[in-house]
């Protein structure tokens, strides 16, 4: 089973990238889709029976208009505040349950965060999509890792 | 040791939400000459919601925080039910929304114990940081890891199944609710409800034994006295998470003010401002800014209630007020008794509430003469939490004042950091990591969300400053965010 978590604010402008995605995705088949505000404990449990889990977030100061990557458990991202990392969610599912799906880091790049607003920027929009192509192609031609980091 | 006044900078304040700073003054002897918690982030958002529609307001307003949006829900639609003519809510609506908020406390008050908590409280405040994290608790004490994540889900999930999101939720709307609770869903909830209470048991003797174990520590530890503040019920003083009237009392326990109504709360109390921070500083207008300040939460509940009405709670609510030195309890590590006290609470209510046929019933709203201005308090799981709003003819809106828990306790805070400054740091010649974390125990144990006290842009870095009287920085932390 594929899980994908899509998350940010969408109350700050690009911040909601994650969300956005993860309205856009809920038709594929196959993929259990979660929309959140953050990141947190409750995330471990939900990511635990996941074979693999995508986490899409938004990306502050990249050139390309999205990132996908894998990511991997991590103890030091340490739990600051309710508010958790991929690597932390990942590290907690692992001390939990034992272990942890594959996991993958989609990284949409936005350009306006600092406003109190709703709605993406005409850019965010246009990485939103290219995002979401590319994510449907990879689901329909692997659902399973690729290597490396991947840029559009 | 530097013979020249420094000042310390923990920044930001960890385990919390939103971002804090935290600047301590030693002067040329190394004796704390000053303490104070900055909120350095500014959000606007009583600005921001003028101009929306009034129906708009309970859904918009959550987004000051991903933390405990249902209180901002819950208080902004109690407004907007003024406002619409609505004094009293159809039975299935008030016991929806009830239902919601108890979800909502006890999933918040679960989070912050087991997983902010539980670091300083299970290793101990002087315990090296590599160590006190929730990942060191998890490898010690999988199951209590475990239950909490459990625990939080039932919470998690009375939200959505009562707001129609875990997330900003979209249910209590002006003058009622949007849906009842089906009866397969109650059903599903009543399979579990007896293990979280359960649970929710052994969490509260947790957090007793510790208090009672650490007797020394938690008495000596920022335990100052203070007025609070709460709702009670009406009838009989009672704890009500929901709705009632403010009661304000005084370090021993007498009456400031007693059931007022909570649409006057701006005849009782005043916001200060102070240059050094973008968080206010409410005070009692009789009394005045220096000694009219006040605390809300879990500990000043239970110091202004008169009773619980649910059996399990109240009989701990007794062990614990049975403990206090004088009358009332003061020291802010009986905040997590107190809390685990409220889970208890809710979850026992939860289990009344989901026995009620009231719940399945299809009047979900009531509707009467529109007014031009509303009102809506509730006690958020960190403490009181008012949200007040005016409209125009349009029906957009002209004014918000928000008060929230964290601005309640500012003054309470950056009192507990300068007591715990002085008691840690004064006169010491090296400054260590575990001194500076004990500051941070005591900012902890309010559970402020910085977050929703201001009104963030940009996001801070974590790092600890010592500054000489002239602003050179003589040392310096950094923490990961």
């Amino acid at each position: 089973m594929i899980r994908l978590i899509g998350y940010g604010n969408p109350g700050r402008g690009d911040d909601g990238l994650g969300p956005a995605l993860a309205a856009r995705m809920a038709d594929v088949p196959h993929v259990l889709v979660t929309s959140d505000y953050q990141l947190t404990v409750d995330h471990a449990l939900l990511i635990a029976e996941a074979d693999q889990v995508i986490f899409a977030d938004a990306l502050l100061r990249s050139d390309a208009p999205f990132e996908f990557g894998p990511v991997t458990p991590s103890t030091s991202h340490d739990v600051t505040s309710h508010s958790l990392s991929p690597q932390a969610v990942l590290a907690l599912c692992t001390t939990l349950y034992g272990r942890a799906p594959l996991a993958f880091v989609l990284g949409i790049t936005g350009q306006e965060f600092g406003e109190v607003k709703e709605g993406l920027c005409p850019q965010a929009r246009t990485n939103l999509s290219l995002a979401e192509a590319f994510l449907r192609d990879w689901l329909a031609q692997t659902g399973s890792p690729v290597g490396g980091l991947a840029h559009a | 040791m530097t013979d020249a006044p420094r000042t310390i900078e923990i920044s930001p304040v960890t385990r919390v939400e939103g971002h804090g700073k935290v600047t301590i003054h030693l002067d040329k002897d190394g004796q704390v000459d000053e303490a104070r918690l900055h909120i350095v982030e500014f959000r606007g958002f009583e600005r921001f919601i003028q101009g929306r529609l009034l129906w708009e307001v309970p859904v918009i307003v959550q987004r000051l925080c991903g933390i405990c949006p249902v209180s901002h829900h819950l208080a902004a639609a109690k407004a907007m039910d003024v406002i619409c003519g609505v004094d009293e809510l159809p039975p299935t609506a008030e016991k929806m929304r009830r239902l919601m908020h108890y979800g909502q406390v006890m999933q918040s008050h679960v989070l912050h114990f087991f997983h902010l908590a539980a670091p300083d409280l299970l290793f101990g405040f002087d315990a090296p940081a590599a160590q006190r994290n929730i990942f060191e608790v998890l490898r010690q004490k999988p199951e209590l890891g475990r239950r909490a994540i459990l625990m939080r889900k039932f919470g998690q999930d009375i939200i959505e199944a009562t707001a129609g999101k875990k997330i900003h939720g979209t249910a209590a709307i002006p003058g009622g609710i949007n849906h009842n609770l089906p009866l397969d869903t109650r059903d599903a909830f009543l399979k579990t409800v007896a293990e979280m209470r359960d649970w929710a048991q052994d969490a509260l003797a947790l957090a007793r034994d510790y208090t009672l174990s650490h007797t020394e520590l938690v008495g000596g530890f920022a335990n100052f006295p203070s007025k609070y503040l709460s709702l009670v019920r009406e009838a009989d003083g009672a704890l009500d998470l929901y709705h009632g009237n403010l009661r304000m009392i005084d370090a021993e326990g007498a009456a400031i003010f007693d059931q007022l109504p909570y649409d006057q709360y701006h005849a009782k109390l005043t916001e200060d401002v102070r240059a050094w921070s973008y968080m206010k500083f409410p005070f009692i207008t009789d009394i005045g800014p220096d000694d009219g300040w006040y605390r809300v939460g879990p500990l000043a509940r239970m110091n202004t209630v008169s009773l619980i009405d649910t059996p399990l709670a109240n009989a701990a609510r007794d062990e614990l007020m049975a403990t206090a030195e004088g009358a009332k309890m003061h020291p802010i590590l009986a905040n997590h008794w107190a809390r685990m006290i409220e889970v208890v609470h809710c979850v026992e209510k939860i289990d009344e509430l989901l026995h009620d046929p009231d719940l399945q019933g299809t009047d979900l709203k009531a509707t009467g003469d529109r007014r031009e201005e509303g009102i809506g308090v509730i006690e958020a799981p960190r403490g009181n939490l008012i949200h007040h709003y005016r409209v125009d003819e349009n029906d957009q809106v002209t004014f918000c004042n928000l008060i929230v828990s964290t601005t309640h306790n500012n003054e309470g805070m950056n009192r507990a950091v300068k007591d715990v400054a002085v008691a840690q740091i004064s006169g010491q010649p090296e400054i260590t990591e575990g001194m500076l974390n004990q500051v941070e125990v005591a900012i902890r144990a309010y559970d402020p969300c910085l977050s929703c006290a201001t009104h963030a842009l940009g996001q801070m870095p974590l790092e600890v400053e010592l500054l000489d009287a002239e602003g050179q920085t003589l040392d310096e932390r950094a923490r990961a965010t």
